[in-house]
């Protein structure tokens, strides 16, 4: 409520960051932390196999360095951009939450930093010196070491960043200790950590037999031993990921995994929780089949026969991190901070005096019978729309309708006696923030949207209004006059 | 008195325009000094390293252009096409620590400019990934488009007006968070890019993005280590090196007229003489440098070199005191505001405190207050689940009488449903389920919708 609002009124702003993140953290996982050791490891065969007279295999080398290729471009344009991408999308949408965590995370992510500097520079060493590297014993294997530095440096990056995640996702630490300690010591931090760790390895392994069917044909030499050295890199990873799959789930505080259910089945994706307790196992079985299959049959398996598998496993990741970011609802940070930004400390304040009056951008501090609409906007621009759009995706007119019948008309009463306790039945619901006015103004604005499909521009393009009653010393005056 | 009347005053007329929000009510992570002391010489790293990526592309391209006509400067070019892969992901990595040290030190003002540029400002993301990607592509189909040198161009064409583009986005943002006062009158990125001060900034960075990138590749090019004479036959080490040196030396003559610009240019707000004198001697820093590289030119070919040392240190000590002028113009700037809003944050902490003391009764439980028998059990009912039933007819699920005639006499199944609700009926909406309400509440609300008649 101190920030204008970003508002993408289609698209929805959480899937905004979402859509970045999930990208990020695919290219992370799949193409860094877990393709980089098998990388490494292959390159490592290519010298054992070359026999005493030669350095490496030429040929073995090359397809090795291709792979290495692919993934090198996309970590450092595609992977790199999207990593500040999510800070960028996280200030648009959700800035006091990420300006509250960077104050408390800052030297976490400045470790994180170094860390991540010393990784890029890794990256370009290990891959612009690959070709150098080829003219002597000693220089290749400096390099294959250089590989598993990078190795051990990705999976550090990642074991920071998933104390930072496990902090948000401990409700309560937020209050007693907001110290990182909190967010290395927290109940959820090693099994998340052991989930990503062969979750990532068995993405690297997947990834990587499927460029071996990309870039060989299938009468080249090393294709059957390339594919057979990927199968046998999942089929160790596999059955770890799918226990530690386990573990994570078990782990989630219980009171979040209640939300599960509901969290993702109420959303419009409808069979998405069926969706997560088959693709869990299907995910690992298509995987674990395609490792055997390739073990016995390296000669019959096709670029389309790895895809599917591929496919399915960046969708196991996917679902965990989509089930991870709902399970920390009604709350951005645990106990403190709801998903629409507002402090729960604040709640008393704002239900005794409305939320309108401490709001820095709003048409108006009070709600009238003539600005209710107005008012109304601002209302829902202040304590809806972070998750919630007009008429686009998870939009607020089809939410009300999907309760009371698609296409009937809205009735006002119903929904202001529904909002003030739909946190109790629909938990993942932050509580209604405002005061009786403000709910009225609320209802009818959505009666408004459901009647005209007016659409809510955000601040980058409508601008800001200074809310008129809104100053210093109103503030102060008030505080003086108790 | 009369000097705190008029500042006062002075506050006051700031306010009927500017919006004065409240920070964020959180400690800073370190002291500020030290942050600040991060952001500068963070963001110094990142920018050397954006300049030599925005001025080796330029470079690149130019020489490329040249290279249609004579085949070494195309070489040229594939030389120091080959640095821009890496500068360029230095230049990203190195911009998360400036990126974070400015989130926490200037929260507001910075994600208020960027909300005010959003689409603009998160368009950054796909279009620097984009500019990445053609540069990859440029680097490695040297050869295999070398008989289509116009496709070739293009590519990198391309993404030199990307790279041109982004940085007045980041300096569109970087302006517009010093001026709330203006926060008002903007709508979208095209506004905030009309206001004054943008491009002068913009100018007074491509200069120096080429005067940086031709001292780079002074070096780089000069090195010993570099076997210059196996690229290259016809040009020699000595001419290169004398282009790169005379546009570094042209460009910065060209800043000391850039310069004045952006100063002038700057709205007064931020400028005191604390500004004035750490320009004053970055300006200063950097004639040395140009007299050297003077020399440099007109001396002796094997001299060329010679001060190429204090040229670099000279420049570093310029490059140092501008960004530290940056960041005093900055601090100048937003001072006054600064005092407002933490005095704002301050009162509205009081508030909240006393409004969390001190309550407001809450309607729903002081209705049921006045009661009969049933009123515990009516109070979990109305908390939990009135928004969807209401005693006759349907809500969004079905009517409280509907309950009673199928559960009459089987409170456990009753029991059972709420904490974990069935399937849901055809039109209707699924029930969630209230694994959240203890036995106790759980049993004064069956008892509750089974005594309704």
């Amino acid at each position: 409520m101190d920030f204008p609002m970003f508002h993408l009124d289609w698209l929805n702003d959480r899937f905004l960051i979402a859509m970045i993140a999930i990208v990020h953290v695919f290219i992370n996982h799949g193409l860094a932390v877990g393709f980089i050791p098998y990388i490494t490891w292959l390159e490592q065969k290519g010298v054992k196999m070359a026999g005493a007279s030669n350095i490496t295999d030429p040929e073995w080398d090359h397809l090795v360095y291709r792979k290495m290729k692919v993934a090198f471009i996309i970590t450092t344009t595609i992977g790199a951009m999207t990593g500040v991408g999510i800070w960028f999308s996280a200030g648009l949408i959700s800035p006091s939450s990420i300006g509250s965590l960077i104050r408390v995370f800052y030297f976490a992510w400045f470790v994180e930093w170094l860390t991540f500097v010393t990784e890029v520079v890794l990256i370009m060493i290990y891959f612009l010196t690959w070709k150098q590297s080829n003219q002597s014993l000693k220089a290749k294997i400096r390099h294959i070491r250089f590989g598993w530095f990078l190795s051990v440096f990705s999976w550090i990056t990642m074991c920071i960043i998933v104390s930072i995640l496990g902090f948000m996702m401990d409700p309560g630490n937020w209050n007693t200790d907001h110290s990182l300690i909190s967010g290395f010591t927290n109940p959820i931090y090693l099994p998340q950590l052991f989930f990503r760790t062969p979750t990532a390895m068995v993405l690297g392994g997947v990834f990587g037999m499927l460029l071996t069917t990309i870039f060989t044909d299938r009468h080249s030499a090393w294709r059957n031993t390339v594919l057979k050295y990927g199968a046998r890199w999942v089929l160790c990873w596999a059955p770890v990921s799918l226990v530690a799959a386990v573990i994570y789930y078990k782990a989630m505080p219980a009171a979040m995994r209640e939300n599960m259910s509901t969290a993702v089945g109420t959303m419009e994706f409808a069979q998405y929780y069926d969706l997560l307790r088959y693709i869990i196992p299907g995910a690992v079985s298509l995987v674990v089949m395609l490792g055997i299959w390739t073990l016995f049959r390296p000669r019959s398996v096709r670029m389309w026969m790895v895809l599917v598998p591929c496919v399915a496993a960046f969708g196991f990741l996917g679902i965990f991190e989509r089930v991870r970011e709902f399970i920390r609802k009604p709350y951005v940070i645990g106990g403190y901070m709801y998903s629409n930004l507002l402090r729960e400390e604040d709640y008393p304040l704002f239900k005794r005096d409305g939320l309108l009056k401490y709001a820095t951008y709003a048409t108006a501090s009070k709600v009238t019978p003539e600005n209710k609409l107005s008012t109304g906007r601002d209302v829902f621009m202040l304590s809806c729309s972070r998750c919630h759009t007009t008429n686009g995706i998870n939009s607020i007119v089809y939410v009300f309708e999907r309760l009371y019948g698609i296409g009937k008309p809205l009735d006002e009463n119903s929904m202001a006696a529904y909002i003030p306790n739909m946190h109790n039945g629909r938990t993942y619901m932050p509580p209604f923030p405002g005061n009786n006015e403000e709910l009225g103004a609320l209802v009818a604005y959505i009666k408004h949207l459901q009647q005209t499909g007016e659409p809510l521009e955000g601040a980058q393009s409508a601008g800001i209004t200074v809310n008129p009653g809104n100053s210093t010393e109103q503030i102060a005056d008030s505080v003086q006059s108790k | 008195m009369s000097y705190n009347y008029s500042m006062n005053h002075m506050l006051t007329l700031l306010q009927s325009v500017t919006p004065v929000p409240r920070d964020i009510p959180l400690a800073l992570p370190l002291p500020e000094w030290l942050l600040v002391v991060l952001l500068v010489v963070s963001f110094l790293a990142h920018i050397i390293f954006v300049n030599l990526m925005l001025g080796g592309s330029l470079l690149t391209l130019w020489a490329q252009v040249k290279g249609l006509k004579n085949k070494e400067y195309d070489t040229l070019a594939y030389e120091i096409a080959k640095t821009i892969t890496v500068n360029k992901s230095l230049a990203v990595v190195l911009g998360v620590a400036p990126l974070l040290s400015i989130n926490v030190l200037y929260t507001v003002y910075f994600y208020s400019a960027n909300a005010l540029t959003g689409l603009m400002w998160i368009a950054i993301v796909p279009l620097v990934t984009a500019a990445f990607l053609l540069t990859y592509l440029h680097k490695y189909t040297w050869h295999k488009l070398e008989d289509n040198k116009g496709l070739h161009i293009s590519i990198l064409a391309l993404a030199v007006l990307i790279f041109l583009f982004i940085p007045l986005i980041f300096l569109t943002n970087i302006n517009l968070m010093l001026f709330p006062e203006k926060w008002g009158t903007i709508k979208g990125f095209m506004s905030a890019l009309a206001l004054p001060n943008v491009f002068p900034r913009y100018l007074h960075f491509l200069c120096a993005s080429l005067a940086i990138t031709g001292l780079f590749l002074f070096w780089y090019l000069g090195r010993n280590r570099y076997a210059f004479e196996t690229h290259f036959k016809s040009i020699t080490r000595y001419d290169i090196r004398k282009q790169l040196y005379s546009l570094a030396l042209g460009v910065s003559v060209f800043q000391f007229v850039l310069g004045p610009l952006v100063l002038i240019t700057l709205p007064a707000k931020g400028v005191q003489w604390n500004l004035i004198i750490v320009i004053l001697c970055g300006a200063t820093a950097a004639l040395p440098a140009m007299y050297w590289m003077w020399k440099g030119i007109t001396g002796k070919p094997e001299e060329i070199g010679m001060n190429f040392g204090k040229v670099i240190m000279a420049m570093t000590l310029t490059v140092l005191l501008m960004a530290s002028g940056r960041h005093v113009y900055r601090s100048n700037a937003l001072a006054p505001h600064k005092k407002l809003m933490a005095e704002k944050t301050k009162a509205f902490e009081r508030l909240s405190a006393e409004a969390r003391a001190h309550p407001a009764p809450d309607e729903s439980t002081t209705a049921q207050a006045s009661g009969t028998p049933a009123a515990p059990g009516a109070a979990v009912f109305q908390a939990n689940c009135a928004s969807c039933h209401k005693k006759e007819g349907r809500l969004v699920g079905p009517p409280v009488t509907e309950m009673v005639s199928i559960y009459q006499g089987n409170l456990p199944g009753l029991k059972k449903w709420i904490r974990q609700p069935g399937k849901k009926r055809e039109g209707y909406p699924q029930m969630p389920g209230f694994p959240q309400l203890s036995e106790q509440e759980l049993t004064i609300l069956t008892d509750y919708i089974l005594s309704v008649k």
